[in-house]
């Protein structure tokens, strides 16, 4: 994960992360900008559960293009409050999104075109305080929102950048298309005889993909559908933490800075209390030509 | 709150959940008068049976497992632009008189004296869903005179028609529920009025609690309290009270 991020994601970049929603969302990678001090990013999401938060805590982030700050299950970002009342640790631009349009913003730069137009914003304030948003002739114009780098956690993938995703998958398609690349990281790391025996499954071309880290626990606390639960008391955790300044640095020191990689990390979990042990799989489809 | 909410799921609908109490509120109503709804969620789910699990999320994998569909945000958004969507909810930190929700900044958004987490899917579902419902805390700093910030619009300006001369889809809230009360707008839309008030609670009380002079029906009651069945789904779906509990302090 170092090497990826060191490569691909430098100061001032455009990162598009958490794009399944609450599932997948690549904490460790986030965790590792913060550990390189990466510093003026523009974070690009949905609705960002507690991940953006850290980011921006941290002062990695110059501005927030997303429909939703904070933290899903126990409210509001605190990290992301101070920013945008009191500039700590640093100001934060925010340009407001719905997730519908956050996703057509996606799916416009994804096609190569200016924007794309939708009946969803009409009568919103949030037409006033984000400028790539207007209305005219009775409709919503979406700029095109174009990430330098995608990065999204996947249940497996194979060396060549072929990622099998599966539950939902919120705007990771659009996201990774409209992306100049793609870095994913995966529970497993497979062999290409998996990910295509089931072309259907692969998430984005590999054509987009420039790195795949294997980083089992990756995504941790987010859930991962057939291995891991969400770890609804760490997000509670760092809730409470971050309520103050100082609990933040203290957690972000704890949790990250004193951390050297995601297995570190995970040897610090309780992984018995999330592990999903029950399969329940889905019958194969027979792609059979001849 | 949650077992009055679900009370807004007509048996058949359609109902666009998002995040939070609503996930309970659409298990209950399953669970009891809506046996044949179907739930859909942005993060690219659609469900009939309420998860086997406790959810804290939508994206939990008890939610994903048996789902009727796991798809992208882009394809249950498409089913909502184009009017499928019967009902949806939306929480909110400040709802006005015309049922207007501001998720997004209270104070100058340019420097704002709290910013909020944003609209999610929350403006979506006000423009495209045909009803939707709010459930908020009911304080006079909730329930104020004009929102600082529209993020969802409800009636707007609450002169009549104002929604289809803007071009929104849908037909807007039709009920704010609080702690308190269950509030309901006209069916031409315009300005929240108290239907009924929760048991325990008077209506003083409530008109205390709202930042403007409320409305209140002619016919106002008390709002039937919990079934059996609901609150046996309640226990069920939220066993240690995760969501009932503190629900007031997670809007």
């Amino acid at each position: 994960m170092a090497e990826a991020i060191e490569r691909f994601v430098p100061d001032g970049a455009t990162v598009a992360m958490g794009l399944a929603l609450e599932p997948l969302i690549p904490f460790a990678a986030g965790h590792e900008m913060t550990r390189q001090r990466r510093r003026d990013l523009e974070l690009v999401g949905p609705i960002s559960d507690a991940l953006f938060d850290q980011l921006i805590g941290a002062g990695c982030v110059r501005r927030v293009t997303a429909a939703w700050v904070g933290n899903v299950s126990e409210g509001l970002g605190h990290c992301y409050r101070r920013a945008c009342e009191h500039g700590i640790p640093r100001p934060l631009e925010v340009h407001d999104h719905s997730n519908f349009s956050i996703s057509l913003a996606l799916w416009a730069a994804a096609w190569n075109v200016p924007s794309l137009p939708t009946r969803a914003l009409l009568g919103s304030d949030i037409l006033r305080t984000n400028p790539g948003i207007e209305s005219k002739d009775g409709l919503v114009h979406v700029d095109a929102v174009q990430p330098d780098v995608a990065i999204v956690h996947v249940q497996r993938a194979d060396a060549m950048g072929r990622a099998h995703a599966w539950g939902p998958l919120g705007i990771s398609e659009e996201a990774g298309l409209a992306a100049k690349r793609v870095i994913v990281s995966c529970e497993e790391l497979v062999d290409a005889s998996v990910t295509l025996s089931d072309p259907n499954r692969i998430l984005l071309p590999e054509t987009k993909v420039v790195g795949v880290v294997h980083e089992p626990g990756g995504a941790h606390p987010s859930p991962v559908q057939g291995y891991f639960r969400r770890d609804h008391a760490f997000y509670r955790h760092y809730a409470e933490r971050s309520r103050s300044v100082e609990g933040f640095n203290a957690w972000l020191e704890e949790w990250v800075m004193g951390v050297s990689d995601r297995s570190s990390y995970m040897k610090r979990i309780d992984v018995d209390s999330i592990r999903i042990r029950h399969q329940r799989l889905a019958a194969p489809a027979d792609f059979g030509d001849e | 709150m949650v077992a009055v909410a679900s009370r807004e799921i007509h048996d058949g609908d359609l109902v666009f959940v998002g995040m939070r109490l609503p996930v309970l509120a659409y298990a209950v109503a399953r669970n009891s008068h809506a046996p044949t709804a179907r739930g859909l969620f942005e993060v690219g789910l659609m469900r009939d049976q309420p998860a086997g699990g406790f959810l804290g999320t939508m994206g939990d994998p008890p939610n994903v497992a048996g789902a009727l569909w796991a798809t992208r945000m882009s394809n249950v958004m498409a089913l909502m632009a184009q009017g499928e969507v019967d009902l949806g909810f939306i929480g909110g930190a400040e709802v006005d008189r015309f049922g207007n929700l501001n998720t997004s900044y209270v104070g100058d958004p340019r420097r704002p004296t709290v910013k909020l987490p944003g609209s999610g899917g929350g403006a979506d579902i006000a423009i495209l869903s045909r009803r939707w419902v709010t459930l908020i805390s009911h304080e006079r700093r909730r329930l104020v005179e004009k929102v600082a910030f529209i993020t969802s619009p409800g009636h707007g300006d609450g002169s009549p028609g104002w929604r289809k001369r803007n071009g929104l889809l849908g037909g807007g809230p039709v009920a704010v529920i609080t702690t308190l009360a269950v509030l309901r707008f006209p069916e031409e839309g315009g300005e929240v009025c108290v239907a009924t008030v929760h048991p325990g609670h008077t209506v003083d009380e409530v008109l205390e609690n709202t930042g403007w002079d409320l409305k209140v029906s002619r016919d106002v009651s008390e709002t039937s309290a919990p079934t059996e069945a609901e609150l046996a789904a309640i226990r069920r779906f939220d066993p240690d009270g995760f969501w009932t509990r503190s629900s007031v302090t997670k809007g």
